[in-house]
Order: C-alpha cells, then structure tokens, then sequence
C-alpha cells in the first residue's frame, strides 16, 4: 500500500513544547491512519502525556501544528476539539467525584447528542431514556453495569479509569486517545480491557494509546512510536520496533521488549 | 405530574402545603401564655421566610450546584427593590410591573457582572462579584442618586406623575386591589392566626419558583452544573462549552435575587442602598451554608433558621433578661447576665458567627445534614442496624440529592 492511499486522520507536523528551559517535546512528526491503533511508548518523563495534552488543547505547541480530519486544532479550545470527534483517557482519572457512575458517562453524551451548550434546564433528566439506555449499554460493555448507582468518587481507581474509557466510548469518538488506560487495574480487568479495546477496534474507531505494559502494546498496536527525551527515536510495526537496539537501548537500557 | 418524577411531585407537595399553613403552625403557642413571644406566625416575618426563600433558593443554584461563591448577590436584590419602587413612582402602587421589571434588570445587571466576574473562578471569582455589589452599594449612594434619592432612600412622593393612579385606587402596593398589608385575623380559642394577603402572595410565587428550581435541579442542566462544581476542566475536554452554563446559572440566580428584591419593596414601598451593602450579600452565603448548600431545602430551612433567630434574639434586652433570671440570688443574676447580653439584642450577630462556626466545623452539610444524622441515630436505636448498613450503600447510590 503506497502512502497516498491512506487515510492520515490526524497529522502531527513539527511540534515542539518547552516549558522553562526544558524540551518536553520536539521535532515531533506523527502521522496516525484511520482505524489504526497507533501505540506510543517510551521512558517516564518521555513526554508521551505532554503530546497528547497538545493534542487536546490542554497545552498549546510552543512550534508547529496538529491537524485533525483537515481542520488545524491548534489555538482551538478543548471542548470545540472534541465536538471534532476526539476523546481522552488521562493518565490520573479525570472524573465527577460528586456523579453517580451513571451521570459520569451521561456528561459527555449531552455534549455529543446537543452539542457544547444547550439550555435545556426545563427537560428532566430521567426522560433522558436514549442517552439513559446507551449509558447503561456502554457500562455493560465496560462491566460497571452494577455499580452505576454508585458514587464515582468511591470507585477504585481502575474502576475510574474504566469509567472514563465509558465516558469516552459513549461519544463514539473518531480518535481516541488513551493514556495509560490499564494502570491500576488488576492482571484480569487489564485482559477484560484489552479485549473491549480489540472489539472498539473491529468497529474502525483509530486510536492513540499510551503504555508502559507491554503486554497491552503488543495486544493492540498496528504501529508504535518511541519517544524518549521528548523526540522520536523509532517509528514502525511492533517486530520492527520490539527488535530495533536503539529503543533496546533507549527504553530498557539493553533489556529485551 | 409537572414534569417531576413521583418522588419528587410528593416532595413539591408537601412543600406547598407546609407553605400554605405557614400562618398556623408558626404559631403553636396562645396568645396568653409567656412563650406567646416564640410565636412566628406574623406577617412581617413571615414575608420575610417567603423573601428570604426566595433569595437563598436562586443563590443554591449557583453557588449549591456549581460552587461558585457569589460575594455580591445583594446587588441583585437593591436593583430589584429600586426597580418596584420606580414603577410605584411612575405607574401606580400595582405591584405586578415593578415585579416583572425586577427581575428584567436584575437579569441584565446579572449578565454583565456574571461576564465580567466568571473570566475568573474560586477566590477571584467571589473578590470580583464583592467589588461589584459594594460598586453599587456606593454608586446607588452617590453617583446614581437621581435613581436612588441616595442616602435618603426611594420613596413615593405625592408629587410622583402615577400616571395610572386613579380615584380610590389603594395608596400602597397591591395586586389589581388586593392590598398586601391587609390581614384576616382568626381567633381560636387562645389561638389567633392572621392570615395576610402579602405573605400569600409571597408564598404563591415562593412556590413557583421552588418549583422552577426544583426542574433546575432535575435537569440536564442541573447535573452539568453539579459536574463543573467538582471538574470543570473534565467537561470541557467531554466537549462541553461551561462559560455558558455557568453564564446561565448566574443569571438565573440573580434573577431570583432580583425578584426578592422586588418583593421586599412589595411588602414596604420603599428602599435604600443598604440592601446593597455586602453585610446582605454575606447573609444570603451564612443561609446556604447553614442549610445545607446544594440540597434542596437545607438553604430554605437556613434562611428561615436565620430570618427566625434575628427576630427572637433582638427582642431580648436587658429587661428581659432580668425577668428570665430573676429567680436567681442578686449576684449570680448579675453575672448571668453580664455573660448572656452580649449575645441577643444588638449582639445577635455575634451568636449568629458562633453558630456558623460551630456548623462549619461540625456539620459542613448544614442543617440538612444534622437532620439527616438524628434520623439515622433514631433508626439505629429502633434497632434497624441489620437494614441500615444496606441503607447507607443505597443511600450512597443517590449522590447529591
Ligand atoms: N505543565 C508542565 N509544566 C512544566 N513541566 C511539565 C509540564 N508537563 C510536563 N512537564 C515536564 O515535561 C516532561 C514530560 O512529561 P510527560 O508528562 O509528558 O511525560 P510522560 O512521558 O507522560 O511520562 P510518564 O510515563 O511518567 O507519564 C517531564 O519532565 C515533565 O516534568
Ligand atoms: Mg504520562
């Protein structure tokens, strides 16, 4: 397959990030294809969060540009990139603590089905059976179906982070960002995850993920970067990049992927 | 019904009716015996629940579901009142338009300082809304005194055009004739209920817009505001804008306070800047947070506690603190004395700020929560500890009421 005939969602073109006097990020170049799960792995402090944060909005790019689907993110604000149709999983759960588990994954689906703002302060919520049913659906699928009553902020952090993979997924999102989505949780929900993510990945949805178990990155990816100290040390498919001594080198100080 | 689930049209109800029998279980004690002066069922204060309801419940909404701390509300409630007296000034002692106009240019001040002040969130948010309400407070002293008759206050002059004024029509506010200081007394036995027209009208509207919170608070909207009360940042990564949210939120809520404000100049027909000054933006937070900010009626039942204990507490002076402790020996009395007067009469306040002290450190959900906590002790009691454990797990599945 030559390059031209892919479909490039999302474009990373020469990004750099400083923050004081430190390189967070720099000549950073990614190109991820639709329906692919491109993986991102590298040592702590690599900047891996820091591009997503970039990607999202969180941080704007001190150089260079994200383009999704066309349309230039950068300089937009974070909720105007998600109606685009891009999610995230963060590395510390970003949930409502004060939200049943339920409310949690209803949130973002207002912001999907009435978009970023609808005054709709006269409709009662619990008539709100469409999204009430497709929340309950997706906790299923993410096995919290029992616990959607519960207070969010009671959850183990797994369990958050299983949440806010729902919180996301109800969105159908195009690209789907994961930063670290198994830490925390134990040997059988990190497999029951891997397998959800596997299923979403029959369905064509592309994904960015971020993991320091490899066991998950080899589970998933189509492709893997490697950063390190902010750039890009190597970019392929998994055999090339598992055998390639420079990220030997770089990530496991010689150790074997 | 209405829109409300049954839990909830139950809830409404009761609500509707404790407010229509206001007048009669606020007074349990006759007329002839010495507790007469616990009694509460008299119109002024009563209003005063009904007002002060009315201002606490737009308050919750912000500051309740999103936790933004609005130091400035009673700007909300002097635009309100100003508005009604103008309208008496210009029209007649109505009180219908000066009521719409009230919550009209409370909702455009509200639109303008809640843009200005929302650029910002936590300490610097409250900072900002503070300097906006004492920049009323001074402006409606000095700059603005065509509008406001300044230190005086605003008041009906004869001389006022009342363009709509006709023979025999009422000399104070009204409703198409309904005059609202009119009462019906009604003696039973050594009881006697007075049943005025403005305190019905109050409650009336009290109870409209109790129901119009309680939709809020059941909406969409409502939960939208709740989540951005503990991660902002979260919802607008999920694509939600919050800037409008919590534009509308604050709006709503001075729209409320504006229509207490007008309400309060419906009672007496006339104000002055006072009602402006932060002392009365600081009242209204001391209500939320004694009640139980974010339920539903933990801030009404705040705004009553308070509106109730400032009336009883400054009717206590010194003479009626030596009738009290007059059984006791001279000295002891004195010194009894000495110690307690500080705290009624004019030192009210000075009870009021233990109390709240007290509430914050030991019961930060308010009254609602101290109520809540006795209901669970009498269960336990009652020997219900096998149920009770799975109560508190459901309990926990009905977060934030
Ligand atoms: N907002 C910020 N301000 C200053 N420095 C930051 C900021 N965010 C990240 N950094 C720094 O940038 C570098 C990259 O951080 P980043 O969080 O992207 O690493 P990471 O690859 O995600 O690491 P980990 O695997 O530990 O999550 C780190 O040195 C970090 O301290
Ligand atoms: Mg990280």
């Amino acid at each position: 397959m030559s390059t031209t005939e892919k479909n490039i969602v999302l474009h990373v073109d020469d990004v750099h990030k400083t923050f004081g006097g430190l390189h967070a990020l720099a000549d950073i170049d990614l190109q991820i294809e639709e329906g692919k799960t491109h993986a991102i792995i590298g040592p702590n402090g690599a900047g891996k969060s820091t591009l997503l944060n970039v990607v999202v909005g969180r941080l704007s790019p001190t150089r260079g540009a994200v383009v999704f689907n066309g349309e230039v993110l950068t300089g937009k604000a974070p909720h105007q990139i998600n109606q685009l149709g891009i999610a995230r999983v963060f590395q510390t759960p970003e949930i409502f603590p004060d939200l049943s588990v339920l409310q949690n994954v209803m949130a973002p689906a207002f912001a999907k089905r009435d978009g970023s703002f609808k005054l709709n302060f006269l409709s009662s919520l619990e008539r709100q059976t469409d999204i009430r049913d497709e929340a309950e659906h997706i906790l299923h699928d993410v096995g919290l179906y029992e616990r959607r009553n519960t207070h969010a902020g009671a959850l183990s952090r797994g369990d958050k982070r299983r949440m806010e993979l729902a919180m996301c997924l109800i969105q159908h999102p195009r690209l789907l960002l994961l930063d670290e989505p198994t830490a925390g949780m134990s040997r059988h929900d990190t497999n029951t995850t891997i397998a959800l993510l596997q299923k979403i990945k029959e369905r064509g949805m592309t994904k960015i993920i971020i993991e320091h178990d490899m066991h998950v990155v080899f589970s998933l990816a189509d492709r893997i970067s490697v950063l390190a100290g902010g750039r890009i040390i190597a970019e392929g498919e998994p055999e090339e990049v598992r055998s390639n001594p420079k990220v030997q080198e770089a990530y496991l100080g010689g150790a074997h992927l | 019904m209405l829109g409300l689930s049954r839990k909830d049209t139950g809830f409404l109800i009761a609500v509707i009716c404790l407010t229509l029998a206001t007048p009669i279980f606020l007074q349990p004690f006759p007329e002839t015996s010495s507790l007469a002066q616990f009694n509460a069922g008299y119109p002024d204060l009563m209003q005063r629940f009904a007002i002060y309801g009315i201002f606490v419940m737009g308050f919750n909404i912000l500051f309740g579901l999103t936790g933004y701390l609005s130091f400035g509300h009673a700007a909300f409630l002097g635009v309100g009142s100003y508005s009604v007296v103008w309208m008496y000034k210009l029209l007649d002692y109505n009180v219908l338009p000066g009521l719409v106009l009230a919550v009209i240019m409370s909702g455009i001040f509200a639109l303008f300082i809640g843009f200005v002040s929302l650029r910002r969130s936590g300490i610097y948010f409250s900072i900002l809304t503070l300097a906006f309400a004492q920049m009323s407070y001074n402006l409606a002293y000095s700059v603005f005194t065509p509008l406001t008759n300044g230190e005086t206050g605003l008041q009906v002059y004869l001389n006022d055009p009342q363009v709509l004024m006709s023979e025999g029509a009422p000399t104070s506010p009204h409703l198409f004739g309904l005059v609202m200081n009119e009462s019906a007394k009604v003696a039973v036995g050594d009881w006697i209920f007075t049943f005025n027209v403005g305190y019905y009208f109050t409650a009336i509207i009290a109870i409209l817009v109790f129901y119009l919170s309680l939709r809020i608070f059941r909406s969409p909207f409502g939960m939208i505001l709740r989540a951005i009360k503990t991660n902002r940042n979260r919802l607008n990564y999920a694509g939600i804008n919050t800037k409008p949210y919590m534009l509308t939120a604050f709006v709503i809520s001075g729209m409320y306070a504006g229509l207490a404000g007008g309400l309060l100049a419906a009672m007496d027909p006339l104000t002055g800047a006072q009602r402006m000054q932060w002392t009365a933006s600081g009242e209204v937070v001391l209500m939320a947070i004694l009640g139980g900010a974010g339920t539903m009626m933990g801030p009404i039942l705040g705004a009553g506690f308070i509106k109730y204990f400032e009336n009883i507490f400054s009717k206590i002076n010194e003479s009626v603190l030596h009738q009290w402790f007059g059984w006791m020996p001279d000295g002891v009395q004195d010194f009894v004395i000495g110690v307690v007067s500080p705290f009624v009469g004019e030192g009210w306040h000075l009870t009021l700020g233990l109390l709240f002290m007290v509430v914050v450190i030991f019961l930060p959900g308010g009254i609602v929560q101290g109520a809540l906590l006795v209901v669970g002790m009498f269960r336990r009691r009652n020997g219900h500890d096998g149920p009770k454990k799975q109560e508190s797990a459901s309990s926990a599945a009905q977060p934030a009421e």
